[in-house]
């Protein structure tokens, strides 16, 4: 995001088993806020802060070698799952809303 | 039931229609006889942004126009809206751009008209094919987060549309905000197709082909222009209508119910001048925050919208009976701005759900003292409790 925009740090579940890595780059290639970068054979994470849990590295890893927690970050959504006692679900009006989620 | 190799308007509910894209279920295909034009077929109405149909191993695949018209003009004004956003959809199937062969490439899209109306106006003076997943009328990037857009459905749709039949090669391209649904090497093993990641936009399509599939690091980023949170914000004003009635109605019985029972005058008053800063409170969230986005102070979302609602909100004082009511009303736009703007992260491109969660555990209580306050000070500005 060049920086213009951060959100609250510290706080994403985003992990990587450098272990694990075989080097592929494809979560590099996927994640649209250039949390990876590769280097002479492994991925490691270069941008903690800006992962905003998208899901996009780990299911694309086919090494299986990063694990993040998948979701939303839909306030609406979330209340949802308070609600609910669910997990946080974001149909906003159910009528495959694009604003939200 | 639905065979999108005829390019007509979707008649079956989402879903059905799984297995049953390519010319077997179209029981004959619709080859053209003497005296109809092709591809048509008693009963279907063929979109107008269909402008013929082109033979393939597989049977005709319609082929789309790259321009938009007025149709797709206002069918996406109307979406914008709120209207019919849930229908708004093409059958999902392959469709084909200029004369594409088997060498051509397969760009993957979703059913979401507005996501395939951005998809196809880029790709002017190409030869392509798209292949369209089934969605159910959601975009690509929250059908991916929904696994609609997902490693399932594209293996499915490629074998439905007998795929291989139609091209040579084995890639297709899938946009990079896909890639939270798509497993790419499950794509593989699944139907034999590699997945090629294309770019977040969809205008760098062509940029991105011409170098022979490969995006530069710009193109795999997400941006959040100001054109862009602003239209995500304005569309509240379609989805809250709902709550702007129920505003509505608790300040008419807020105001009202008091001294002398029911005041109508009270009532009258309590409304309009509530609802007035409920209004500048909903524009500082839904509008001045996503605008301002980048130089609001902090990072919390809450607190952007705070500090957008104390500014917009400031506009009370032109209409205040006086000071007590005039800080209730001040504050309450303050406290719709932040609650509006702690929704905004549903919209933005950055935000982590985690983070999320960690704001609204620190904002929730403080928004809720912060309305309990501005309805007392404006109840007691209206009068006669
Ligand atoms: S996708 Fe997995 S294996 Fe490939 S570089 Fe990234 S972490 Fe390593
Ligand atoms: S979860 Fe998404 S944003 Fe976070 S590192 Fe993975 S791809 Fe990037």
């Amino acid at each position: 995001m060049g920086g213009r925009f951060r959100y609250i740090p510290g706080v994403v579940t985003l992990r990587m088993d450098p272990h694990r890595c075989s080097g592929c780059g494809v979560c590099a290639q996927v994640c649209p806020h250039g949390v990876f970068v590769v280097e002479g054979g492994t991925a490691s994470i270069a941008d903690r802060d800006a992962c905003m849990e998208c899901g996009a590295c780990a299911l694309n890893c086919a090494s299986g070698a990063i694990e993040v927690e998948q979701g939303v970050g839909c306030a609406r959504a979330i209340i949802n799952g308070w609600i609910t006692g669910g997990p946080p679900s974001c149909d906003c009006g159910g009528d495959g809303s694009s604003t939200c989620c | 039931m639905s065979c999108s190799a005829i390019g007509r308007e979707l008649s079956a509910p989402p879903g059905s229609d799984a297995q049953s894209c390519g010319p077997g279920a179209c029981g004959a295909g619709p080859t053209s006889t003497d005296g109809a034009g092709q591809g048509e077929l008693p009963g279907y109405r063929r979109w107008h942004f269909v402008s013929s149909f082109l033979e393939t191993p597989v049977g005709p695949v319609p082929v789309v126009k790259t321009s938009l018209e007025r149709p797709d003009r206002v069918g996406a004004a109307l979406v914008r809206l709120g209207v019919g956003r849930g229908r708004y959809r093409v059958a999902p199937g392959l469709y084909a751009v200029g004369a594409p062969g088997p060498e051509s490439p397969v760009l993957v899209t979703a059913n979401y008209k507005l996501t395939f109306d951005s998809l196809r106006k880029e790709l002017a003076g190409l030869n392509a094919w798209i292949l369209v997943l089934d969605t159910a009328g959601v975009n690509v990037w929250c059908a991916a987060g929904k696994k609609t857009f997902g490693t399932m459905e594209l293996a499915r749709r490629v074998a439905a549309c007998g795929l291989t039949e139609v091209v040579s090669h084995r890639r297709l391209v899938v946009p990079q905000l896909g890639a939270p649904g798509v497993a790419a090497h499950e794509v593989k093993r699944l139907c034999g197709f590699r997945v090629v990641f294309g770019p977040v936009r969809a205008a760098d399509i062509p940029a991105f082909l011409e170098a022979g599939m490969k995006a530069t690091p710009a193109m795999r980023r997400v941006e959040f222009p100001a054109l862009d949170r602003v239209a995500v914000g304005l569309v509240e004003f379609a989805n809250e209508r709902r709550t702007m009635l129920w505003v509505a109605l608790a300040l008419l019985a807020l105001a009202g119910i008091g001294q002398g029972v029911f005041s109508l005058q009270r009532a009258w008053l309590g409304l309009w001048t509530g609802f007035a800063a409920y209004m500048l409170g909903f524009a500082g969230g839904n509008v001045l925050c996503p605008l301002a986005l980048p130089w609001l102070p902090g990072r919390s979302f809450a607190l952007k919208g705070a500090v957008a609602g104390l500014a917009a909100g400031a506009g009370v004082w032109a209409f205040a009976p006086n000071a007590l009511a005039g800080l209730g009303l001040w504050l309450g736009a303050a406290v719709a701005a932040s609650w509006y703007g702690m929704n905004f992260t549903g919209s933005s491109t950055y935000t982590s759900p985690t983070g999320v969660e960690k704001e609204m555990r620190a904002a929730i209580p403080l928004q809720g003292v912060g309305l309990a306050v501005a309805l007392a000070l404006w109840r007691l500005g209206v009068g006669g409790v």
